[in-house]
Order: C-alpha cells, then sequence, then structure tokens
C-alpha cells in the first residue's frame, strides 16, 4: 500500500527498532520543532522549528573528515507512513507501532493529525510522546492517538518557566482534558538534580496525577543523563544546563517510592 | 554443579590441544603390514576400522561417568593420513602457531618422519583428489575463487536420525544378513558390490562392540583395584553398560548417552567428516529414556542433569582435527561443528518442547563450552518460554545458542524433495545447514568468492594477485553501456566457476566413493543397509551436495555502487573507478568516502541496494541449484562462511563498495560491517528479500548489547524479533551480545561499527553518536552485565 498525500511535515529523524518509546517494536519520528528548551534537552537539535546545519565527521581509515549535514527533512505524511509500514510485521508480532515525538510533535497539528489517521486506518497502534504544550485546539490532534508519553516536569510553573522557557499552565490544563476522554497516559518524569529530584518536588507532581489515576498505565522515571552535549557542540546550540550531576539510586529509589506508595506503577527508564 | 562435573570440566577446558600420531601410525601399519589387496575396497576400510580400535590404547577419566576418547587422552587428536598427510613443516606449525595450538611432541615428529610420511607421500586421497583436477580448476582454486572441503576432510555433515538410538549394533547386523539374502546376483550386476559392503558394515559394527566390550574389561579391572566403594559400584555399573551398548538396544537414560557417544567415536576414527557427528534432536531422543527411568525412580532429573554433563564434556575433548598446508597455518578453529537440536516439531507435526528441552537448556548454560554447539529450532507450535529460556543463556554472551526457523527449514526440505515426516525429522547441522537427519548424506563441498567474481568481471576474467587470466571473457568494462551489461557479464563469470567446481566435487566424490567408503557411518544412515551402499557411494535416502556463497553483503554493496555512482547518478566514471581499485583508493580519499558513505548498502531496507542482493542471489542460485551430484541427488546452495569470508578477503582486492584489498568479506547474509543504521529489523527486512526456502541454510548475526536482554520486556521484544524474522521465511538468526572489548574496538575503529546500537538512559542511541565519556560507561556498565 503507497500513500500520496500533501501535507508536509519537518521530522529530524525516523528510527526503527525503537524499544523504549511505548510498548512493543515501534517506529519513532522525531519532529522537528519544540515551544519549550528544556536545559537538560538531549535533542537539542529538534528544538528549532526549521532546517539546520550540524557538524558531522566521517571516520575513514584513521582519518576524520568533518561535513556538514542539513538537519530536518520536509517529508509528506505518506512518505513517512510507508517507512512506518515497513515494520507492520513486527508490530504485529510485538504489539508495537509507530511512536510520534520530537520535538514537539503538536507543534505540526495537522501533519500530526494526519499521521494518526493514516496509522489507525491502517490499523497501526500509535503513540504520541508529547510535552503537552499546546493550545487547547491543536492538542485534539492527539486524541485520536492510542496513547500518549505524556512529560510532566514540575508542578512548579515559576519554575517550570525557568528550567523550560514556559509555565505549566497549559501542560497542565491539557492533561486533565486528556483524562477525560482520549487516550491513556503513561507519564515520563525527567529526574534532573538541582531541578526536581527533591521529594516535595516528585510528591507535588505525584499530587497532580492521583485524580487522573485510572487513566494513568505507568509513570516512567527518567534519570538526567550527560549525553547530549556532543549535540550541543554539534548544533552550535548554547547549553544551559550548568550541572553535569547525575541522580543518585537513592533519589531515584525515592522518586519511584513517592508513586508506587499511593499504588502507581512506576519504573525507571522506559 | 556437582564436584565430580566440576573436576571434569576443569580437566577438559585446560587440556592441552595434542596432535596424536597413535591412529595415523595404526593405520599406516595397516596398510603396509597387514592389508589383503584381494578384499574388496569397503572390506579393507572396515578392517582398518576394526583393526584401529582392537589396537588403540584407552582411556578412562577419574570419575567418569560416560566413556570413551578417539584418542589415547582428552584432546589428544588423530590425523588421517589416508586423506591427507602433515609434513615436519605442517607439524612444526601446528606447534607454534599462536591459536589453537596442537603439541607435537619429538616422538610424534620422529614417527612422522620415519613411518608415517614416506609411506604416505603421494598416496593420500589429496595426492589423488589434486592429480585429477582440471587447469582450469587449479587456477580458479589457488586465486581463491573456491575452497574445496573433501580436501582434507572426508564428506561427512551428518547427524544421528532416531533409528540407531533404538537398535543395537546386533539388530543393524542382523538388517545387513537380511539385506544381503535379498540380493539377486542373477539379475543385478551391482549384487556382488552391494554383499561387499554389507559385509563390510558388519565388520565395522562387530568392532565397535568389541572396542565398548574393552572398555567394560578395563573398567572391571579398574574396579578391582578401587577402594572407594562408591566409585567401585559405579565402574562396574558403567562397565555393565559397556557390555551392553552399542551392542544392544540402550534401555535406560545412562545407557543411551553412553550408546551415542561410542556410535560417535566410531565415526570420528574411521574418518574425518567434514563437521564431526552429531547426536541431532537430543530432546527428541532421549525423553523415552528419561521417563522410563524417573517412573521406575532409577533415576531424578538432577543425575539426568549430571550424566548429561559429563556427556557434554566428552564432546569438549574432541578438538577439530588440525589442518596442513596453508590452511594449517589460517584455519584455527577448535570447534568441530557438533551442534545439538532441542525445540521444532515431532514427526506429527506437533510441538516437540519437553521436559528434556528445558533440561538441556539448564546444562548448556551451566557447561558453557565450545563443544558440542547448539542451537533452538523454533517453530510457530512452539511456546515463547522456551525462547526466553534460551535468551537466559544468549545474553550472557557465549553466542550459543543459534535461533533457528524450523518452519522454513521443513520448507527447505520439502522442496528438495523430503517427505513431510523426513523434513519434521530434520534440523541443522554444522554452522546452519539444514538437513534430514540420519537419511541423508548432505555434503558441504566448498565456499564460494562471490565479490572476487565481480572483481574478475570487472577484469574481464584477468585476476591481478595470481597474475593470470583465470575466467572467461566476458568484456571490458569500459565498454558496458548500462548495469545489466555488467550484470549480465557477472552472472556469464559465476555460471562458468559455478561449472568448473561442480565438475571438480563430481570427481571427487567418485573418488571417495571408490577409495574411501565409510561402512560404519553407512550403517548409520538410511537407507544404505537396504540399498547394499555406501553413504559415499549415494547409500543414503537423499543425498545432496552445497555450496556455500559468501560475501552477499560484499558483492550486493559493490554491485549496488556501480549501478548508482558509475550508470545512475554518472558521479565518476567506470574508467576513473576502475583506477581508483587498481590503486586500492591510494589518492582516491573523496572517492573511498562517497562509496562508503553516499552509498545505498544492503542492510537498510532499501529496495535500491537490496535488488543487488537478490539478483545476485538467483545468479547463484541458477548456477548451481538442481546440478546432478555423482552419488545421485542434487546440488544446491547455502549462504554461510564460516570464518571463510577473511581468508576469501585476504585474496580480493579492492571493491567498489569502498572495502580496501584484503581486508574481510561481509559474513554471511549479514550487511557488510557497521553499513546498516536502520536498526535491526530493516536488517532482517532486506535479509528476507532472497528466497531462504530456495536454499539448504542462511547465517545471519546481530549485535546488541547485553542491555537488550535486561528485563521480560526487553525478552518478549527480542523474541517479537524473532517471530517476524521467521514470519519472513528467515532461516537463522545467532544474537552476539557484545562484550566491552567489542565497544572499546568500536572507540577505536568508529567505521566499522556504525551499525552497534547501544542502550543509553531510557533510550538507545547509536555508539559512535556519543561522546567519549558516555561510551566509557557503557563499557562499564557491558562488563558488569556480562561478568
Amino acid at each position: 500500500m503507497s500513500h500520496k498525500s500533501y501535507v508536509e511535515g519537518l521530522v529530524f529523524d525516523i528510527r526503527r527498532y525503537s524499544v523504549h518509546d511505548g510498548p512493543g517494536i515501534r517506529t519513532t519520528v522525531f519532529f522537528k520543532g519544540c515551544p519549550l528548551e528544556c536545559a537538560w534537552c538531549h535533542n537539542p537539535e529538534g528544538i528549532r522549528p526549521d532546517m539546520e546545519i550540524i557538524n558531522r565527521r566521517h571516520i575513514l581509515n584513521g582519518k576524520t573528515y568533518l561535513y556538514k549535514e542539513v538537519v530536518g527533512n520536509l517529508k509528506t505524511s505518506g512518505e513517512i507512513f510507508n517507512i512506518i509500514e515497513k515494520d507492520r510485521i513486527f508490530y504485529e508480532e510485538s504489539e508495537g507501532g509507530a511512536t510520534f515525538s520530537g520535538g514537539e510533535p503538536l507543534m505540526q497539528p495537522e501533519f500530526l493529525r494526519e499521521l494518526i489517521g493514516m496509522c489507525r486506518k491502517a490499523g497501526i497502534h500509535t503513540a504520541v510522546d508529547t510535552s503537552g504544550h499546546a493550545s487547547a485546539r491543536d492538542f485534539t490532534a492527539v486524541l485520536n492517538s492510542d496513547l500518549l508519553l505524556y512529560d510532566i516536569k514540575s508542578a512548579n510553573p515559576v519554575k517550570h518557566k525557568e528550567w523550560t522557557g514556559k509555565g505549566n499552565e497549559l501542560i497542565l490544563k491539557n492533561l486533565r482534558s486528556v483524562a477525560r476522554e482520549g487516550p491513556f497516559l503513561i507519564i515520563r518524569i525527567p529526574l534532573v538534580p538541582g531541578f526536581n529530584s527533591e521529594e516535595a518536588e516528585i510528591t507535588a507532581i505525584r499530587d497532580l496525577l492521583v485524580p487522573l489515576k485510572s487513566r494513568i498505565i505507568r509513570i516512567d522515571i527518567l534519570p538526567f543523563h550527560n549525553l547530549g552535549v556532543r549535540k550541543y557542540i554539534d548544533t552550535g546550540r548554547k547549553r544551559s544546563m550548568k550541572t553535569d550531576v547525575t541522580p543518585t539510586g537513592d533519589e531515584i529509589d525515592m522518586a519511584l517510592q513517592i508513586f508506587t506508595d499511593k499504588g502507581f506503577e512506576a519504573k525507571m527508564g522506559a | 554443579m556437582t564436584e565430580r562435573v566440576r573436576q571434569l570440566r576443569k580437566q577438559s577446558v585446560e587440556a592441552e590441544n595434542r596432535l596424536d600420531h597413535e591412529r595415523a601410525l595404526l593405520v599406516t601399519r595397516f596398510y603396509s603390514d597387514i592389508v589383503n589387496t584381494e578384499h574388496p575396497v569397503p572390506v579393507q576400510r572396515a578392517l582398518c576400522f576394526k583393526y584401529i580400535l582392537e589396537n588403540r590404547k584407552l582411556w578412562i577419566g577419574e570419575n567418569e561417568l560416560i566413556v570413551g576418547e578417539r584418542g589415547p587422552m582428552p584432546k589428544a587428536t588423530s590425523t588421517y593420513p589416508e586423506v591427507n598427510l602433515h609434513s615436519l613443516k605442517d607439524l612444526d606449525i601446528l606447534d607454534s602457531r599462536p591459536k589453537v595450538s596442537f603439541k607435537v611432541t619429538e616422538e610424534t615428529r620422529r614417527i612422522y618422519r620415519d613411518y608415517i610420511i614416506p609411506f604416505w607421500q603421494g598416496k593420500t586421497n589429496r595426492d589423488k583428489l589434486m592429480a585429477i583436477m582440471t587447469p582450469a580448476w587449479k587456477k580458479a582454486y589457488e586465486a581463491g575463487i573456491f575452497t574445496e572441503f573433501q580436501e582434507q576432510r572426508a564428506p561427512g555433515h551428518t547427524v544421528l536420525g532416531r533409528k540407531p538410538w533404538l537398535k543395537g549394533m546386533n539388530d543393524l547386523i542382523e538388517e545387513c544378513q537380511e539385506s544381503m539374502e535379498r540380493l539377486q546376483f542373477e539379475t543385478d550386476p551391482d549384487a556382488f558390490a552391494k554383499r561387499d559392503e554389507l559385509e563390510a558394515m558388519q565388520i565395522s559394527a562387530k568392532a565397535i562392540i568389541k572396542f565398548a566390550w574393552r572398555h567394560a574389561g578395563m573398567l572391571e579391572k579398574l574396579a578391582a583395584k578401587e577402594t572407594n566403594p562408591v566409585r567401585k559400584d559405579e565402574m562396574l555399573h558403567m562397565a555393565r553398560i559397556c557390555r551392553r551398548v552399542p551392542a544392544n538396544a540402550p534401555r535406560t537414560f545412562h545407557e543411551a548417552l553412553q550408546h551415542y557417544w561410542f556410535i560417535h567415536l566410531g565415526v570420528i576414527t574411521e574418518l574425518n567428516p567434514w563437521d564431526s557427528f552429531s547426536p541431532g534432536r537430543l530432546d527428541q531422543h532421549l525423553p523415552g529414556f528419561y521417563m522410563k527411568d524417573i517412573d521406575n525412580f532409577s533415576l531424578n532429573r538432577e543425575q539426568a542433569r549430571e550424566l548429561l554433563q559429563c556427556f557434554w564434556i566428552k564432546f569438549n575433548n574432541h578438538p577439530a582435527p588440525p589442518k596442513m598446508g596453508i590452511t594449517a597455518q589460517e584455519s584455527n578453529t577448535y570447534t568441530d561443528f557438533t551442534l545439538v537440536n532441542l525445540g521444532g516439531v515431532k514427526e506429527d507435526g506437533s510441538d516437540a518442547v519437553n521436559e528434556l528441552s528445558f533440561l538441556i537448556l539448564e546444562v548448556i548454560n551451566e557447561m558453557k563450552l565450545l563443544q558440542p554447539g547448539s542451537m533452538i529450532q523454533v517453530s510457530k507450535k512452539n511456546p515463547d518460554i522456551f525462547i526466553h529460556k534460551a535468551l537466559d543463556i544468549i545474553r550472557s554472551g557465549f553466542g550459543q545458542p543459534s535461533v533457528f526457523n524450523t518452519d522454513a527449514i521443513i520448507q527447505e526440505l520439502l522442496r528438495q524433495g523430503k517427505t513431510i515426516e523426513d523434513a519434521r525429522n530434520g534440523g541443522a547441522s554444522g554452522c546452519v545447514e539444514a538437513g534430514a537427519f540420519g537419511t541423508e548424506a548432505y555434503i558441504l563441498t566448498g565456499y564460494f568468492n562471490l565479490p572476487k567474481i565481480l572483481e574478475l568481471t570487472l577484469s574481464n576474467g584477468f585476476d591481478k594477485r595470481t597474475n593470470a587470466q583465470i575466467g572467461p571473457e566476458t568484456g571490458d568494462p569500459l565498454n558496458f553501456k548500462c548495469f545489466d551489461d555488467l550484470l549480465s557479464a557477472f552472472k556469464k563469470q559465476v555460471e562458468y566457476f559455478a561449472d568448473i567446481k561442480i565438475n571438480g566435487n563430481r570427481s571427487i566424490e567418485e573418488l571417495f566413493s571408490k577409495n574411501l567408503p565409510v561402512p560404519f557411518l553407512s550403517l548409520l544412515t538410511e537407507d544404505c543397509i537396504a540399498n547394499g551402499l555406501d553413504y559415499n557411494s549415494g547409500g543414503a535416502r537423499y543425498n545432496t551436495g552445497y555450496i556455500q556463497g559468501v560475501g552477499l553483503g560484499s558483492v550486493t554493496d559493490s554491485l549496488t555502487a556501480l549501478r548508482f555512482h558509475v550508470f545512475g547518478n554518472k558521479t565518476f566514471s567506470m574508467e576513473k573507478l576502475l583506477e581508483a581499485l587498481n590503486a586500492d583508493f591510494k589518492g582516491y580519499d573523496d572517492m573511498q568516502r562517497s562509496l562508503v558513505f553516499n552509498t545505498p548498502k544492503y542492510g537498510n531496507d532499501d529496495d535500491y541496494a537490496d535488488e543487488q542482493a537478490v539478483s545476485t542471489f538467483n545468479i547463484f542460485f541458477n548456477s548451481v541449484d538442481g546440478r546432478a551430484c555423482y552419488r545421485g541427488g542434487k546440488y544446491h546452495i547455502n549462504m554461510l562462511p564460516t570464518t571463510c569470508h577473511i581468508y576469501f578477503g585476504s585474496v580480493t582486492g579492492a571493491m567498489p563498495d569502498g572495502r580496501n584489498s584484503g581486508t574481510p568479506l561481509s559474513e554471511g547474509i549479514s550487511p557488510v560491517q557497521g553499513v546498516d543504521t536502520n536498526g535491526p529489523t530493516a536488517v532482517l527486512k532486506s535479509a528476507s528479500k532472497i528466497d531462504h526456502i530456495k536454499t539448504g541454510g542462511t547465517l545471519l548475526n546481530q549485535k546488541f548489547t547485553p542491555s537488550f536482554f535486561e528485563d521480560s520486556e526487553s525478552y518478549n521484544k527480542i523474541t517479537a524479533l524473532i517471530r517476524s524474522w521467521f514470519r519472513l521465511d528467515g532461516h537463522h538468526i545467532q544474537f552476539n551480545v557484545i562484550s566491552s572489548e567489542t565497544l572499546r574496538d568500536a572507540q577505536k575503529h568508529p567505521e566499522k561499527y556504525r551499525d552497534l546500537i547501544v542502550r543509553v538512559a531510557g533510550y538507545s542511541d547509536y555508539f559512535n553518536d556519543l561522546g567519549e565519556d558516555l561510551q566509557n560507561e557503557i563499557i562499564k556498565r557491558t562488563e558488569q552485565a556480562t561478568g
């Protein structure tokens, strides 16, 4: 089945055999452009909503060759769908599917809506990995998907703004709306020392989520990892994260405990 | 692991490989002093077998439960001068080569110098073989177009079927008698030859019975001297077993294992068949004995485990017979490719996984020995838990068991003309080769260097390395107008060399049939007795010859590069490309970068690139499949390299895929090392575009770090990956769970590891894309996981 479509979108990567972005074996499509600018972002090349030049290197016979590459491809939804469909047999065996991630997929709501629709029609499970930062109208684009991987970073709007560039009002509003109808949720919490790894911070997030518990499949605690550094260098983007301290085992255990205490399923990583 | 097993395992692992002259000396004595040349050849061979078994030293190790060695002690490895003769120089090389060396004593050197070499010089099967090969064959062989398995090893590649597990040698002797009585001397011109062969089989059967009795005698003597009453009882029990099997059908679990082990020793003493010998579907043959013993309380699960472990150690005591000549320097596999099959389906098509399948997996996990190799057959009917138990072993990075598609193997065997029952009783042996166990002689005959043939196509049949015109003139590549011109020239070259290879094979088959029949192996292979025909003469129910294609990824990417850059985009001309290849890309850095990094590559689920894999596969398949063997039966292809992609790479010049001269080719049907950058599902999709069902086996390796096996969710994902691959008719997959050393190498040589995906933290990334700190951390984590 080949699809032609004129809805175009900007993506910066498509990764097959993605096994950490939802159930089963998945293909993850990374949308380019994000309204937030999280200090710890490990995909900085996904932030700008347009094409950009990135430095790359080839190594051959011990020699390193530097070259420039354009990050961001304008693709039609049909082109993307054709790639997603290539691994259908793997989705069937593993109960996997497609995940739309980024960047922020909701920055391109029509493109997202179209892709979810195409997958749905073809019987392919869809998940959207979102920050939730979108207008209520744009946010309806996710309602047809099967699963949301919904990031919650902080319950505190001031801190949220300080560390991500935006407050959390839209995020929490959309979260409440999706808790009434639409897809089930996996909540993803980046655990970042100095930002949200303290007990009070995590507890505040948990208390926000308690009323929505029946819609939440699981809580994923994602410990901050100092690995996007090279990508910052390659993209020439300034890195605002001041520290490279990663969460301790105790901090991670505590975060998990806070959720399991209230009957949530919580685990580290994806 | 019991203390006994721990000790025996330790001894086996630590024993030194030795090249042992005992068998060679006995064979030499037999042929110089004892043989009666009036006897028909099969009878001579059987009497030689008998002479060896009667006169060789026995070995019974301390606390062993299964007895018998090929040589006078564990890892003392026999040679086979009637097949090929080691020179004194070969002995020196074997003694001193850095990997898998074989110690050679002064006594062995002296015996070789004074007896064995003078007698066999110029008279070995290898000498005869080289004498009858055509000049065209020799040129191609020397240029590295193909190898020849039977040059140093006898045809073999056999697996014991069900029948000999349920019969004693006395039953088989009786069957030979019945077959003899059916001979029609008036009407059948071959009746006399059949009688001779059947007589030879009977001599061999009696010889192995006596050999077991010798062990019984020795055990009785040792028992008489033994002061520990427990061990004394054990030895007397073992002596009774050796008196009973293999003469009679085994009745108990212990008897069954010892029965097989004597048979195994018989096969590898008679000659040195390529790929040793295999017990086959062990978890199908043993449950009858196991359940009976459990039911009458004569055995419990732990005792069965210990017996299996002792059985495992026996295999590990037997390295592959050492090679001679150039290959003594190059080939250093310890493994003799015994392969235990688990799982799959029963003869009636139902799920064959049972209690023994799981017990044996536990044994494999505890033993972690190179030999015997192990594999699981996975049918759509087998439960996921069976795969999960295998993943428990795979995740440790041990490289076993490999994973095979039963449903594909059955289709492959059916296509080749087996009955559905014989196909279901089959499996894979050696590396990945499909066969009907117990009923088929499927002989691997040599690797076939597909990239080298493309290299020759680009030089109009002339080989630069050996400086000779070895292929036909299929046109100056500068005159090729389109990609199809190139492809049809390549096709002519492949056909030419396939003809040479197959014609050579047929002469070699004849040589073994006439000079080196194997009456003992024939006893075990249906329908040799009924047909009165030797295994090496087409006596088996099914006869097959295989030629193994090597370098699919390399040749595919080279053809794609030509199609893409020279004929399609005209990035550069054929002339410039040939110049660069001649210069091994020296001074052509930009072109090489373009070829390596900016060309569609096989393994990424990109039809443009994968089309060349399909064309190459079809050209090779059409050149070989269905051609007649000398023994009856047909030739087929499979796609596997063992380690030959390294040797073939060493004789192959620079290629249009950007590969430098002399470097390894791609292995099996895997993509060229590191070019598959779209993940494992894309590799599987690409590799499924060739028709596995038309082969007798393909080999696919996939690298993973241990983190992909860390919890039940990841087990489910890997299981789904396997199931999907098998729905696509993939024949085999092996998971190489990579070690921290591999990751360190990847830090040094990133270009070879562009495909390497590692789990970072909640997500995965290409190892190459990580900063050095993080790479180091992942190395540390991998070290912890694999221990």
